[in-house]
Formats: structure tokens, sequence, C-alpha cells
């Protein structure tokens, strides 16, 4: 186990714990924060905010450079084009968000907390992850030759 | 539209907000990855050379997160109203739709945000779209 495997470990934990002190980990209260024409509870625009009020200056901070702490090639998209793809998978997660409650993130740290329903929920979104790496693979390969 | 002040939790909302904030620096300044979670499933399908072993390490973590937090204190509760059916649609479209958008609440959301990408900002406000507006089908059209 090398140092990167150590901090990537350390971001992963703490990135679980954020999410479990903000409340998004729960998906009563994310579905309290999509009703917006209901009873809204405001608060998860507020782990927006706080997120990204501690993200930006470090995000600023990595612009222009090239190696990371570690050594490693700092990797951060530079796909500036805006395209059917971005728009169209971001409304179909943005639907399954909704009808559930959960994104990827909560719904990792709720199977870690040992909730069957996240399981399920978990087993499917990775099932959908694979078989769009199933469908889009001849398409990249083209793309790539 | 009213706002529920019993359910509003400002503080916890803010510090763990910070919390991911944190954690998406960390990752960004010591590895010079993108802490975005279904960027990192997704890497852990297709497999890609030599980005496996820190992409397992933040899973790991994350998911060792709630047991870490019980050595402490209780769990804060977990509800899930949906059932199996709708979890599995659910899934199935969380799935298929941040593979294809190229990432999902953390990777546009937290990161792209932060870095002031116009790509991010635009699938943030798509998926938050569609998530308000799927929330208000269900709950006062349906009425379910």
């Amino acid at each position: 186990m090398n140092k990167s495997m150590i901090s990537a470990f350390a971001a992963g934990l703490i990135f679980g714990l954020g999410l479990l002190v903000s409340g998004m980990a729960n998906p009563e209260k994310v579905l309290g924060f999509l009703d917006l024409f209901g009873n809204w509870d405001p608060s998860l625009a507020l782990v927006m905010a706080g997120a990204i009020g501690v993200g930006l200056p470090f995000f600023h901070l990595a612009k222009g450079r090239e190696k990371a702490v570690f050594g490693s090639q700092i990797q951060v998209p530079v796909c500036r084009t805006i395209d059917r793809p971005l728009v169209l998978g971001s409304l179909l997660f943005g639907i399954g968000w909704g009808l559930a409650g959960f994104c990827p993130g909560p719904a990792v740290v709720a199977t870690g907390a040992g909730e069957i329903k996240a399981v399920v929920f978990t087993a499917a979104m990775l099932a959908g992850m694979g078989l769009f790496t199933a469908f889009s693979r001849p398409a990249a390969t083209r793309a790539a030759t | 539209m009213t706002i529920d002040w019993t359910a509003f939790t400002p503080w916890s909302a803010l510090a763990g907000g910070a919390m991911i904030g944190l954690a998406s620096a960390l990752l960004l300044v010591l590895n010079g990855r993108i802490a975005g979670i279904s960027g990192i499933l997704g890497g852990l399908i297709t497999r890609t050379p030599g980005e496996t072993g820190w992409r397992a390490a933040f899973l790991i973590g994350l998911l060792l997160g709630p047991t870490i937090w019980a050595l402490f204190q209780a769990l804060p509760p977990i509800r899930i109203e949906a059932g199996y059916p709708l979890l599995i649609a659910a899934g199935l479209l969380v799935g298929i739709g941040t593979r294809y958008g190229s990432g999902c609440t953390s990777g546009h959301g937290v990161c792209g945000l932060s870095r002031l990408s116009p790509r991010s900002l635009v699938a943030t406000l798509v998926f938050m779209g569609g998530g308000f507006a799927t929330v208000f089908v269900v709950r006062h059209l349906l009425g379910v």
C-alpha cells in the first residue's frame, strides 16, 4: 500500500462521513430537498454551498499545475462542449435521483451501512453502468481508430 | 412552495458539505484526481490500467464511513421509501445517466462547479431540474 492509496482511502472516508453528517445519505431528506413545489427542505443547497466553498480555492490552486503532491499528473476533464450525451445523461440521472432519492455516493454509503434497499439500488446502478459500457464500447472503439 | 423549517438543518448541511469539499480537495491535491463517484465506479467497471488502485481505495473508504461512524455514535437515519421495483428502475437510470452524462452530484455538482466548468454547470442544472420535476410529478400530480 503506497501513499496515494492511503490518501485516496482517506478522501473516500471523509467523503462518506460528510455525506452522513450532511443528511445526503438519507433519501428521505434528499427527496425533501427535491420537493421544491411542496414542503421544501433547503438544507441540501447548503451542502453544495459548503462543499464548493471549501473546494473552490483548492481547484483554483491546482489550475495550471501539472503534478499532484504524490507525483501523479493532475487529470481534470478537458472537454468543453455542451453536447447531447451531457444533457440527456444528466436528465436520465435526475429522473432516477428524483424517483428514489439516491445519487451514487449516498447509495454506496447507505450500502456500507447495511441498508438492504440501498444494496438493491446500488446493484441496479452498477448494472446500468455496465450496460452503458457494454453498449458504448463499440462506438468508442470506432472513434479511437 | 413552502419552506419546511422543521426539517431544515443548516449547520449539519454546511459542515457535511465542507467535509465533502475537503475530501474532493484532498484527492485533487494529493492524487491529482477528481472525486466523482460515478466516474470512480464506472472506472472500476472498465478497469483503466493504473487507475484501479486509488479508485478501489476511495470506494473502500466510502463504504467504511458508516462502520467508522458507528464506533463513536449511532448512525443517522437512512429512510428509503421507494419499493424494490422503483429502486431498480431508479438505479438503472442513475447508472446509465451518470455514465452517459459523464458525472453525478459529486463529479459535476461539487468538483465541476468548484472548477467553474460550464459543462458541469449545465449538467448540474439539468439533473437538479430533472429531480425537481420528477418529485413534482410523483408527489403532486400522481399523488403517490
